[in-house]
């Protein structure tokens, strides 16, 4: 039997049946990931002798406490921007390729205690800035659907370790998609939940009041039982939300009678591939026939989204970026006459060129003359999307929509640099905006690629995310 | 010639929690380099600040005691600029909305009152310290980054250095009383920018104003406002103005030397920090704050002035500190004799304590033990010298009062039968002096008064002692 063809609770399944033992599930993965990783470029680094390590414990923990967590001895990736102690977090950066995280981010912590093995951190745009992956210092990650095209970003290493089922899960992050865009490239599941649902302790930050941890699987309940594990309130972040704990698992019942969904006209427009708005309207009358009841509707404060989304975006990484002046830790340059040319030669040499131009542009956005014209009328944009979208949930319980405006593109074709890569996040974009949940679930394929059908709920409402993807999952037959 | 001054301050002053605002790194201070830090105050990527709710209480009871609109929430930014002690290329501070705003402060000088208005008190985060080696090297102690700072900002109102060296009295004053910092300049826990230029009445031109920073001690903030001054005299005498510029006081050269032009300013590009979610302040919050305040020195004064009927001068010296003004109050739980008590306190005691560097917490004896002697004294028990010499063991050893007037038999003679045989005594040895006196030199008497304290060691009592020997004298 090949466990790498199993989802999480087949492999729980096993575990408690005694038919296998974590470190079989670990060399397995591993073999798993020497045979595919030299082709798809998706981790930075694996630990291999950890990973076994950790297997063996989880393995005596089992035979001791004679129960077994939900994450028992399942192998998962992190994508390298978040915090694992003791190993390299990289953010796919010249700047930080050697820096050692010297803390657990709180979901690393709250993986290690369930059980999970983290297995390696995946390649990624560089700070989590693009759409392909081609921003990484180390080199892209190939889609495993084709290799010959982009996985998606800024978490492409994360997506295509799960599509290529180097790894049962991923842990990755979204700013403004991606999470969703690169699962919906590679055809797999991701959720960007409710902002605030998981710690952002340890993540390192892009734009703090959009940045989401998510997490990438094979399918919906997968999801679910990771989000299970990861979600929760955290002193160590102030914008973690404060509430009981849900079991998500609970809301994987296959009935969406009467259930609510609105399409909302304004992401279904001329940018988007005919073909995949086609597809999505398809699959959408498939949960009509399901029970659901189907409304047209409209946001038009969306159209505005993605410019408020990039100045918001900007504005805070130009900031966040600040931190990075290779004085404490990263990347250090050689010849220098003062303190302040060494900070200069150090962001020069250490930071791509993404990242220097949003962090130019952020600083344009930021400066005292252009605050109000840019960053504030940003901010109000935002409101009136929060209230829009507040609005709408009053009496939708899901809004559905196509996860990407196009299926992915060639490696090296330059489709999400210049004016046309912008536009590549529309879609996504409003969800991180609002702080709302959002789902992409593979819906069907166009050439052989995969495309992501988008699920958006009220904040805090994942529960009927959850329903609906679990409920087109279990009856499509894709 | 008609030139006014005017004086507007940026005071810092580090609050002494005893955490740092984003973390729950010690603030303690004079540590080992770079041992009270964590991923948060090191800004480490990925870490995130929790904002320290003492910290804000301690920023509204400042804002209180100066008379501050308290906002109804707390809102932080974002400064951002790049230096090597600050960890995170911003400072995390507030900009936008100000904890505090639109209070004052009153100060008296030579008899007038004057409102000092506070502009804004908010709360910020300090950064690390950079320090320069012998090499030139920077060696860098992030110790500090992220202790608590309110930073102070008053309007022009300042006029002369006499009315700056009040307001900054008054102020580290106030601070001190609602412990929210201890204020010590020398360790940076109080540190003062001053704002200064001058304006011309008679001509109706100004000169620019003039940023002095570093002033470590508030002699040196009046040493260079006072040089300032007649600097900017100079130039307006000449109809020139000056430049807009920072400067610093160098104490080897007794004059201030510019450090950098204010046209080269940064753009710090403000905006409202994402990590932190707003704490939001209710009334019941701040009155309970309110109610928790101690009595401000305004206030004391008044009431020792009436309840105790001191003089101003004598309350003034007992609430300067308000550890000395808790020890005159707890006296007097253990004898009535306040206009004593507040004597002894103002002489002997503060003069002890300035002499061997001590502070008050660390004195040796206790409010009970001062109460005790000033009532020995009263009683007539020993005489005021004899006290002098009690209060100087009781400070240096700390023994109790009673102890030491049993240990070395102190207590006066106040027996007239006893007294009576000493006097005698001594007439008898001092026959021409007492025909001296017969032949109406009265001075005499103070010399036959001296005989007998020497034989009693200063314990006869005094007054009876004049009686007695008025009476025998004549008789012998």
């Amino acid at each position: 039997m090949d466990l790498t063809h199993l989802t999480i609770h087949d492999l729980i399944d096993l575990l408690r049946k005694k038919e296998i033992n974590s470190q079989d599930i670990v060399k397995s993965y591993l073999k798993r990931i020497s045979e595919t990783e030299s082709d798809l470029n998706s981790f930075i680094s694996v630990f291999e002798d950890y990973a076994i390590k950790r297997a063996k414990q989880v393995d005596d923990t089992i035979i001791r406490m004679k129960t077994i967590s939900d994450l028992a001895g399942i192998p998962c990736s992190i994508k390298d921007n978040i915090m694992v102690e003791g190993f390299k977090t990289t953010c796919a950066s010249k700047m930080m390729k050697d820096f050692i995280a010297p803390y657990d981010a709180t979901v690393s912590k709250k993986l290690k205690e369930d059980g999970a093995i983290i297995i390696g951190k995946n390649n990624m745009d560089e700070f989590a800035m693009g759409s392909s992956n081609e921003t990484s210092y180390f080199n892209s990650t190939k889609n495993p659907v084709d290799k010959s095209r982009v996985p998606g970003g800024s978490s492409g290493g994360s997506a295509a370790s799960v599509a290529s089922r180097q790894v049962l899960f991923s842990i990755a992050s979204s700013t403004g998609g991606s999470v969703r865009q690169p699962a919906s490239y590679c055809g797999v599941v991701g959720l960007k939940p409710t902002y605030g649902l998981i710690s952002r302790y340890g993540l390192v930050s892009f734009a703090s009041s959009l940045d989401q941890i998510g997490i990438i699987t094979k399918n919906v309940e997968d999801c679910a039982i990771v989000l299970n594990s990861v979600s929760g309130n955290d002193k160590f972040d102030s914008t973690s939300i404060n509430r009981e704990k849900e079991n998500y698992r609970e809301y994987l019942i296959d009935n969406i009678k009467g259930m609510k969904i609105g399409i909302p006209r304004e992401y279904f427009g001329s940018e988007v591939d005919e073909r995949i708005r086609e597809k999505v309207l398809e699959e959408i009358m498939f949960l009509e026939r399901l029970g659901a009841n189907i409304d047209e509707i409209s946001l038009p404060t969306t159209e505005y989204a993605l410019s408020a989304y990039y100045i918001i975006s900007l504005v805070e990484a130009s900031s966040n970026l600040g931190r990075f002046d290779g004085i404490r830790y990263g990347y250090r340059s050689d010849n220098y006459s003062s303190i302040e040319d060494l900070i200069i030669k150090n962001r020069s040499e250490g930071f791509g060129e993404e990242v220097k131009k949003r962090i130019l542009i952020g600083n344009y956005f930021l400066s005292s003359s252009n605050y109000e014209k840019y960053y504030e009328k940003a901010c109000k944009i935002r409101t009136l999307l929060k209230n829009e979208y507040e609005n709408i949930f009053r009496k939708y319980d899901v809004l559905i929509t196509p996860t990407t405006i196009n299926l992915p593109f060639k490696l090296g074709s330059k489709e999400s640099n210049g004016e046309y890569g912008h536009i590549l996040d529309k879609l996504t974009t409003p969800a991180n905006l609002v702080g709302i949940p959002a789902m992409t679930i593979p819906c069907g394929k166009i050439d052989n690629l995969p495309i992501g059908m988008q699920i958006m709920s009220n904040r805090l409402n994942e529960k009927a995310i959850f329903k609906i993807a679990y409920a087109y999952e279990k009856n499509k037959v894709c | 010639m008609s030139y006014k001054t005017l004086i507007g301050l940026e005071i810092h002053v580090e609050l002494n929690t005893n955490t740092k605002i984003f973390c729950g790194c010690s603030t303690e201070f004079g540590k080992e380099p770079n041992t009270q830090v964590c991923p948060v105050c090191l800004g480490l990527p990925g870490s995130l600040p929790i904002i320290n709710e003492k910290v804000i209480e301690y920023g509204i009871k400042a804002g209180l005691a100066l008379n501050c609109k308290i906002a109804n929430k707390v809102n932080m930014d974002r400064k951002n600029y790049f230096y090597q002690d600050l960890v995170k290329g911003f400072q995390t501070t507030q900009y936008y909305n100000p904890l505090c705003e639109n209070g004052y402060l009153n100060i008296e000088n030579e008899g007038s009152n004057k409102k000092i208005r506070i502009k804004r008190i908010h709360i910020e985060e300090d950064t690390g310290k950079s320090i320069y080696d012998k090499e030139r090297n920077i060696l860098l102690d992030y110790n500090r980054c992220g202790v608590p700072l309110i930073e102070i900002v008053t309007e022009p109102d300042i006029n002369s250095s006499k009315e700056l060296s009040i307001f900054l009295e008054n102020l580290k004053q106030i601070i001190e009383y609602i412990e929210v910092s201890d204020c010590k300049m020398e360790e940076g826990s109080l540190r003062c920018d001053v704002n200064i230029n001058i304006v011309d009445e008679n001509n109706n031109i100004k000169t620019e104003i003039v940023e002095l920073k570093n002033l470590n001690s508030f002699k040196n903030a009046i040493r260079a406002v006072e040089y300032e001054e007649s600097r900017h005299i100079e130039l307006l005498k000449y109809k020139k103005i000056g430049s807009k510029e920072t400067r610093r006081w160098d104490e080897s050269e007794n004059k201030t030397l510019a450090m950098r032009s204010k046209e080269d300013a940064l753009d710090y590009r403000y905006f409202p920090e994402p990590d932190i979610v707003n704490v939001l302040l209710n009334e019941d919050m701040i009155s309970d704050i309110e109610k928790s305040l101690p009595e401000l020195p305004h206030d004391k004064k008044i009431r020792f002035i009436d309840k105790y009927e001191l003089s101003e001068y004598d309350v003034e010296i007992l609430i300067a500190d308000k550890k000395i003004a808790n020890f005159f109050e707890e006296t007097l739980n253990y004898t009535k004799e306040a206009k004593q008590v507040a004597n002894w306190i103002t002489g002997d005691m503060l003069r002890r304590l300035n002499d061997s560097k001590i502070k008050i917490d660390n004195i040796k004896f206790e409010s009970k033990d001062l109460g005790e002697l000033i009532n020995y004294i009263s009683n007539g028990d020993i005489n005021n010298s004899t006290a002098k010499d009690i209060f100087r063991r009781m400070f240096e050893q700390g023994e109790r009062p009673k102890v030491i007037i049993e240990d070395l038999g102190l207590k006066q003679i106040n027996d007239d039968k006893e007294l009576r045989l000493i006097v005698k005594e001594i007439l008898s040895q001092n026959q021409d002096a007492v025909n001296e006196y017969k032949q109406g030199k009265d001075k005499v008497l103070g010399f036959l008064v001296g005989q007998i304290m020497k034989a009693t060691k200063g314990k006869a009592n005094p007054k009876k002692i004049n009686n007695i020997l008025l009476e025998m004298v004549s008789k012998a």
